[in-house]
């Protein structure tokens, strides 16, 4: 018993780094794990990564303006990453290119931007720091970014719900109704770039999208409702930071690849054993009902 | 209330699909929308629920609210690889009374429950709209329409590759809302289905072939006159000057 509270307790009760960067993964996670089943069942599994390449620009100026300052990057940032979305968003409606061609045109645009401001600016190790964060050196400021922005995320996932599925369900239902879908898309996208950014001073940019689709495509392993897959995708967000903190303290590994290479085993797990789309419950097929 | 086409013209890519098309439909009654492949019927709908804007003239629903429209469209724009369930899907008939956040609430659910039995689906309320075979969930959308309660119906190839039995069943309902004096439009592609259930037919070729009574619209001669239309189709077209609209 000493042993395993040694192991798996102990990290959290000594050291106060370990229980800050613990509340942030549960932040997190609450915010990131929701946003990443939308995008999955929406289709835009990439579409995060592509924000996360977005934001680097807004960042780096923040970063050039005022340094390491948190909320000078967050807010750079965050409008980096909005005024790609917005730009996507004209393009595809305005002209013939579709979603992800347009997303995909303007993050690479703003990624180029990003890294010519970081290396005309900083040293690499700044730009190691922008790209891969670090969980165990979140303060106060920082935890109180992650926990407003899960606040609002749910918040405001929960008045969009049923628009924003029924958007990606039957989005011919939902204009002949007379609702505004481009609307409803356009709110989430914004919260798509604020948990990334939210994300990024804990775990970098890159890695922020990691906790957002590895948990919400493993969800969509083991549950056939939206309801389960929301739990699923954030429980296993939230053990992935807990186990990925844990790997890091007691094999002195770098916090945020150790989450997301947990998240990670469990999405591979999840491949072969989950039970609503794995691999291996298609072959062992318990027998079928009369009717 | 009344569905009057005034001179619509809808296009892509500027080849017109709808051209300079005028009329109204009977309101309280049955009308098929019929014609050959890429003679712009379900362009038609479009422009009528507002999904497209036309390049000239308009579809004019007067006296019908959003709420009062039904629009069924093609299968093919519905992603059902999404998990949600039967009963949710027909729940979303009640947008007009729930709005983007309001409750659906039991009576709801119940009024939904009502119409999955009117089209013999009660027993899959509660499975995936994936589980479903394409017919069980052409009947699921019919449900939809049902609770919608809406006045004007617009059916896009409703009875495509459905079997004798569920069309029939749908047809029923067809004939049960014309009976209660709400507005259908339906696109279709079969003979024998318009002349059973619809009294009234708009022949359609791009332009307006024929359209009034059914027994009038569907002869040889008109139908022969659509599929020629139709598949007259030219790349260096010269630009239309109807009404001087496109000077």
């Amino acid at each position: 018993m000493q042993h395993l509270y040694d192991l798996l307790i102990a990290p959290f009760v000594d050291f106060a780094f370990m229980r800050r960067a613990l509340a942030g993964c549960l932040a997190l996670s609450l915010g990131s794990g929701p946003i990443g089943l939308f995008l999955v069942m929406r289709r835009m599994s990439l579409m995060g990564d592509a924000m996360s390449h977005a934001v680097l620009p807004g960042a780096a100026v923040g970063f050039m303006l005022a340094g390491l300052s948190l909320p000078a990057m967050s807010l750079g940032g965050f409008f980096a990453g909005v005024l790609v979305a917005v730009l996507a968003g004209l393009a595809t409606r305005f002209s013939s290119i579709k979603e992800d061609a347009s997303f995909a045109a303007f993050y690479l645009l703003s990624l180029a931007i990003g890294v010519l401001l970081v290396s005309k600016s900083g040293s690499n190790v700044d730009l190691m720091h922008i790209l891969f964060g670090s969980v165990l050196a979140v303060d106060d400021a920082a935890l109180y970014l992650v926990s407003g922005v899960a606040s609002v995320t749910l918040i405001c996932l929960a008045f969009i719900y049923r628009p924003m599925l029924l958007e990606s369900l039957d989005p011919v239902f939902l204009r002949a109704v007379g609702a505004r879908g481009g609307l409803w898309h356009m709110a989430f996208l914004m919260l798509v770039v604020l948990n990334l950014v939210s994300g990024f001073q804990a775990l970098g940019t890159l890695m922020a999208v990691g906790l957002m689709m590895l948990p919400a495509i493993t969800a969509r392993l083991w549950s056939e409702s939206v309801e389960g897959m929301l739990v699923m995708a954030v429980s296993v967000a939230f053990v992935s930071g807990m186990a990925g903190l844990l790997l890091s303290y007691h094999f002195e590994l770098p916090s945020g690849p150790a989450i997301i290479l947990v998240a990670g085993l469990f999405y591979l797990f999840s491949l072969l054993f989950a039970p609503a789309g794995g691999a291996l419950p298609r072959y062992i097929r318990a027998r079928h009902f009369e009717s | 209330m009344t569905v009057i086409l005034d001179n619509l013209t809808v296009s892509y890519q500027r080849h017109p699909a709808v051209h300079h098309v005028s009329g109204s439909f009977v309101a309280g009654d049955a009308t098929a929308i019929f014609g050959p492949n890429g003679a712009g019927k379900s362009t038609l709908l479009k422009a009528m629920i507002g999904a497209l804007t036309p390049d000239s003239g308009q579809a004019r629903l007067d006296g019908f609210a959003r709420q009062d429209i039904a629009y069924l469209p093609q299968q093919s724009e519905i992603d059902r690889s999404l998990p949600v369930s039967v009963l949710d899907l027909v729940a979303t008939g009640l947008w007009h009374r729930t709005g983007p956040f309001g409750k659906v609430g039991r009576a709801g659910l119940g009024q939904a429950m009502d119409a999955l039995e009117q089209v013999g689906l009660a027993d899959f309320a509660p499975r995936a709209i994936s589980a479903l075979s394409s017919g069980q969930f052409q009947r699921v959308l019919f449900a939809r329409i049902l609770l919608q309660d809406a006045r004007l119906i617009l059916l896009d190839e409703p009875f495509t590759a459905m079997d004798a039995k569920t069309t029939f069943d749908l047809l029923e309902l067809v004939r049960r809302w014309k009976e209660e004096g709400r507005t259908i439009i339906a696109v279709l592609h079969d003979y024998e289905q318009v002349r059973a259930y619809f009294p009234h037919t708009l022949l359609l070729a791009r332009e307006v072939v024929a359209w009034g009574r059914t027994e009038q619209v569907l002869t040889d001669a008109n139908l022969k006159r659509a599929v020629d239309t139709a598949a007259h189709w030219q790349d260096r077209a010269a630009v239309c000057r109807v009404d001087g609209v496109n000077v």
